[in-house]
């Protein structure tokens, strides 16, 4: 029955119209929505629509000691954690004028790359589940467990380890870690010809993905573009190589790169990099043993310690693209301002916004996955 | 470019290969939990014979998951830096991430290798814990992330304190102690958590981590302030203080404590006499009372039971026997452990509060206590311990034979001119020490060597003197010798004094604990000397009383009697320092605060009608 006072709407002949999609949905990382108009299931025109994490970490951290944000930055990326402690770290370092010791900074990008493989099987997998192939997200969660096993015995921590402070890292690897370490990349390894034939060759993929959400170099440079998506443009540009930072210098790696700017050529970036990602490992389990000294420079009593005035900015290349952090002190014991640069919120507004465009609304999920995108590095 | 060809699509019978993969273990999730890693950051645990309930955990959390609960049972202590609270966790807060296991000062906090909790909604509360050694549900897991020693947040080291090397000190009085440069001070400064431990343990409260955050935060004025609070004789304290905070310290329980006394003196050593002098003035009332208050002593009580009554606005008049103010502090305390300048600024900023000092009155003699009472509402009686005890053994009454306290006081008024050549001390305290190395100094100066003999009661173990003092005076060729019990002050026919002979000492203490010494008579020897010092205890020259207020006064076991505030029987006359409550500067300062206190309330009950 239709209540008394009902009135019909006359729309005009069209098939254009809005859909709201996400905050909830399988096909978005996180919390995070579009306002999609559509015309069919063609999209017209997408509005990123943030906020929903509403949790407002920059501010949070101006309130925090120095310290104490190390507790808290991990928590803007969860896939790929440790960058955001590192690269906190490296901006307080600069300040504070601290002489990070050799083996720390070994340490630490073990964890940087450990990380960057655990995010990687976590990026890919979730672009296979909205292609419907979730036995690859299965494999990557799983294999991506077994890297978590490493973080917790390393940090105590599976997802957020909360391990590197400013001046170093917590503790030292504990006994036979590196030999664990070595196991788990050779399995991973072994893995890599399995995910070829269940996902990078699989048809099913390929043919989705190819030609889907292609960018130009000029237009990911335009629109600040870094990391695998910039890479899959043909631009070999990665913040290891080109700014290097801890030991990077010393290390030995290739930056994959692929032409095409497309969904599929992003996921290959991607792939190639859990190769160099377990090249670079291998290399520090076979260092490491060899850097003696100590894991942290001494700080002042973190409860009373005042940051000396001035602005830094450290960036690091993590899984998702260069990542910075702006810190400014005046010399307090909390910072004053920290602004975080995350690479996802190019990724997720403007690149994702145009790249939508003329894309079918099956596709956004796959577009959204393909860039790597994560919300809370936007709505930090 | 990557290897992969993915445009090949290989044999159809290839995914029959995917048949390889029914062998492999499936990823599941175990039905019990799997035990953690070593390093875990699970729930916490925390060893309560360890924990002092400092806070520093609850301090760094940066979720505020961590709140004091008090635990009547456990035992609480300021004097040995213990609290019965605890930390209880809010685990609808806490985010594992363990600084307050890394910083906490005892390292009585850890996390554990358990990390299961469930609960019905009803039971919610369940998630606020207050871990113990046992953990969140009682059943003992393993430690994970807990402290290991490269991982400490604190300094646990002190910044070391530069001392005139012995060559420089052995014949001058010039102060031993350096002080901190500013760099020290900061770094020293640094190491405070502000728990407030020190506070607690002070007999004054003094705010002390309130002036060592001021002092990191560079505002010695402040700093300054904060001291002035409850200490108007900080530059004394800073010296000679016997630093009760630092042993309640709670970085002292792994480390060194933070050296507060060092940085009270930096404070107070840093800025412009002028410039103190004007933030003490900042506390000088706009009012007058009408009220007058007199003051027997100017030592420590006597000067801050002043400094009080005039921040009040009250017309206060010290009375003092000696040619300057300072009581013990000028007249027992060599100058090598607190320069006469810096007691005189202390005293002068308390005089520009409006306390007027009359020199060179001894009650008494000069003016009656009858005459006190008549002319003031009420009268603070702080005479200290100025009569040195004698040990009563033949021949102490011998000319040649002083004590401690006396020898102290001609050194201190320039009146010491007689050197002995060779002395020898009776006594095994700091004032035996004091008087050691005061004639050592004396002795190298007139006769550029050193002939001083410590003869104490107590073994070397058990010696009351601090170790320092006890190394020091070795350093400056005192001869100390343990277990020596004085038996008598040898004097020859000429009535001249020749020797002190002792006896070795078997034990101090009877079995019930009372002090009854028991010599061995056969190990006797003899000690030359042409001064013996006395330096076993002091006391009360009560005499000055007259026997009439003597006769009307209550007394306990030959001392004066009087209330927790430090009145006395006689409803005008208040007693405090050294005489109430034994030898210390601190506790006189404190007595000092509690009579002013007293005064103040009981003056303003008669104002106001009832």
């Amino acid at each position: 029955m239709r209540p008394e006072n009902y009135q019909a709407v006359n729309h005009p002949p069209s098939n254009e119209f809005e859909l709201n999609f996400g905050p909830n949905h399988p096909g978005i990382e996180g919390n995070y929505a579009f306002k999609v108009k559509l015309n069919g299931d063609r999209v017209l025109e997408a509005k990123a629509d943030a906020g929903y994490l509403h949790r407002g970490f920059e501010k949070l951290m101006e309130g925090r000691l120095w310290i104490q944000n190390i507790a808290l930055v991990p928590r803007i990326c969860v896939p790929d954690p440790a960058p955001m402690e590192i690269c906190y770290s490296l901006a307080v370092e600069e300040l504070g004028g601290l002489e990070v010791p050799e083996r720390a900074q070994w340490i630490r990008v073990m964890q940087l790359e450990m990380s960057r493989l655990a995010a990687h099987l976590f990026t890919f997998g979730g672009h296979a589940a909205t292609t419907g192939m979730y036995s690859t997200m299965f494999w990557g969660v799983a294999d991506r467990d077994l890297i978590l096993d490493r973080f917790e015995e390393l940090t105590g921590g599976r997802v957020y380890s909360i391990f590197n402070l400013p001046g170093g890292v917590r503790r030292d690897i504990p006994e036979g870690y590196l030999s664990r370490l070595g196991d788990l990349l050779d399995y991973l390894d072994s893995r890599l010809t399995d995910y070829d034939d269940l996902f990078f060759r699989n048809q099913v993929f390929v043919k989705r993905a190819r030609d889907l959400g292609v960018m130009s170099q000029e237009q990911a440079l335009k629109w600040g573009v870094t990391g695998p998506n910039l890479r899959a443009t043909g631009l070999p540009f990665d913040v290891r190589r080109d700014d290097p930072y801890l030991v990077y210098d010393q290390l030995d790696f290739d930056i994959p790169t692929e032409q095409a700017g497309d969904a599929l050529a992003r996921n290959l970036v991607r792939r190639a990099e859990l190769q160099q990602s377990i090249r670079i490992l291998r290399q520090i389990i076979a260092q490491l043993p060899h850097i003696k000294g100590p894991i942290r420079c001494p700080i002042p009593n973190p409860l009373a310690w005042q940051v000396p005035a001035g602005d830094s900015y450290a960036r690091v290349e993590s899984s998702k693209g260069e990542l910075g952090y702006y810190v400014v002190s005046t010399g307090g014991e909390k910072p004053y301002r920290v602004h975080v640069r995350g690479p996802s919120s190019m990724h997720a507004v403007q690149v994702l916004e145009n790249l939508a465009v003329g894309a079918r609304l099956e596709d956004i999920a796959q577009i959204m996955f393909s860039l790597d995108a994560c919300p809370p590095e936007v709505d930090r | 470019m990557t290897d992969i060809d993915y445009e090949d699509r290989g044999s159809i019978l290839k995914p029959l290969r995917a048949l390889g993969f029914l062998g492999r273990p499936a990823v599941t999730v175990p039905l019990k939990p799997r035990d953690a890693s070593e390093n875990y950051l699970g729930f916490h645990v925390n060893d309560w014979s360890l924990c002092v309930g400092c806070s520093t955990c609850q301090k760094v959390c940066d979720n505020a998951a961590i709140s004091m609960v008090k635990i009547p049972e456990l035992p609480e202590d300021p004097v040995k830096g213990l609290r019965n609270e605890r930390p209880a966790i809010d685990y609808g807060r806490c985010c594992w991430c363990g600084l307050c296991v890394d910083i906490c000062p005892t390292g009585s906090l850890a996390l554990s290798r358990e990390y299961v909790h469930h609960c019905r909604e009803e039971e919610l509360d369940s998630y606020f814990i207050l871990p113990d050694p046992n953990g969140m549900h009682q059943e003992t897991y393993p430690k994970g992330w807990a402290k290991t020693e490269d991982a400490d947040l604190l300094d646990l080291q002190r910044q070391a304190m530069d001392e005139l090397p012995c060559v420089q000190r052995v014949d001058t009085f010039t102060e031993i102690v350096e002080g901190y440069t500013p760099d020290q001070a900061l770094i020293e400064a640094s190491r405070c958590v502000q728990c407030g431990m020190c506070h607690d343990a002070c007999p004054t409260h003094m705010q002390a981590p309130e002036y060592i955050r001021a002092i990191w935060e560079g505002d010695l004025e402040q700093a300054v302030r904060e001291i002035y609070r409850t200490n108007p004789l900080a530059r004394v304290c800073g010296r000679v203080c016997t630093h009760r905070c630092e042993t309640a310290c709670s970085i002292g329980r792994r480390g060194e404590p933070v050296a507060i006394r060092w940085l009270k003196r930096y404070a107070m050593d840093s800025l412009p006499d002028d410039r103190i002098r004007e933030i003490v003035l900042e506390l000088k009332p706009n009012y007058l009372s009408s009220r007058k208050i007199a003051i027997v002593g100017s030592g420590p009580a006597g000067l801050t039971a002043a400094f009080d009554l005039a921040k009040q606005g009250i017309d206060v008049t010290i009375y003092e026997a000696q040619q300057e103010a300072g009581g013990m502090m000028r007249y027992g305390i060599p100058e090598y452990r607190l320069p006469y300048d810096h007691l005189d600024a202390d005293i002068a900023a308390i005089s520009a509060l409006g306390v007027n000092i009359i020199y060179n009155t001894r009650i008494g003699i000069d003016i009656s206590m009858a005459d006190l009472q008549h002319n003031h509402d009420a009268v603070v009686l702080a005479i200290g311990l100025q009569n040195g005890r004698s040990t009563r053994i033949p021949g102490s009454d011998h000319r040649q034979v002083v004590s401690a306290v006396e020898l102290l006081r001609w050194q201190s008024a320039g009146q010491f001119l007689d050197i002995p050549q060779r002395a020898v001390v009776i006594g095994g305290g700091n004032v035996a020490m004091d008087a050691a190395r005061t004639l050592a100094r004396r002795q190298q100066q007139e006769y550029a060597q050193v002939n001083v003999t410590v003869c104490a009661l107590e073994d070397l173990e058990h010696m009351l003197a601090d170790p320092e003092e006890i190394d020091e005076a070795r350093e400056e060729g005192v001869t100390i010798l343990d277990s020596r019990g004085p038996c008598e002050c040898v004097v020859d026919e000429y009535d001249k004094l020749v020797a002190l002979k002792t006896y070795g000492v078997i034990s101090v203490f009877d079995d019930e604990g009372r002090f009854a010494p028991r010599y061995n008579q056969d190990n006797a020897q003899f000690h030359d000397a042409d001064l013996i010092i006395e330096a076993i205890g002091q006391m009360s020259d009560t005499n000055i009383l007259g026997e009439e207020l003597t006769e009307r006064l209550e007394w306990y076991r030959g001392r004066l009697k009087v209330t927790p505030d430090g009145r006395t029987s006689e409803p005008w006359l208040w007693a405090a320092g050294d005489m109430v409550n034994g030898p210390d500067v601190v506790h006189a300062i404190a007595d000092g605060h509690r009579v002013a206190s007293s005064i103040d309330t009981c003056l303003v009950a008669e104002e106001t009608p009832a």
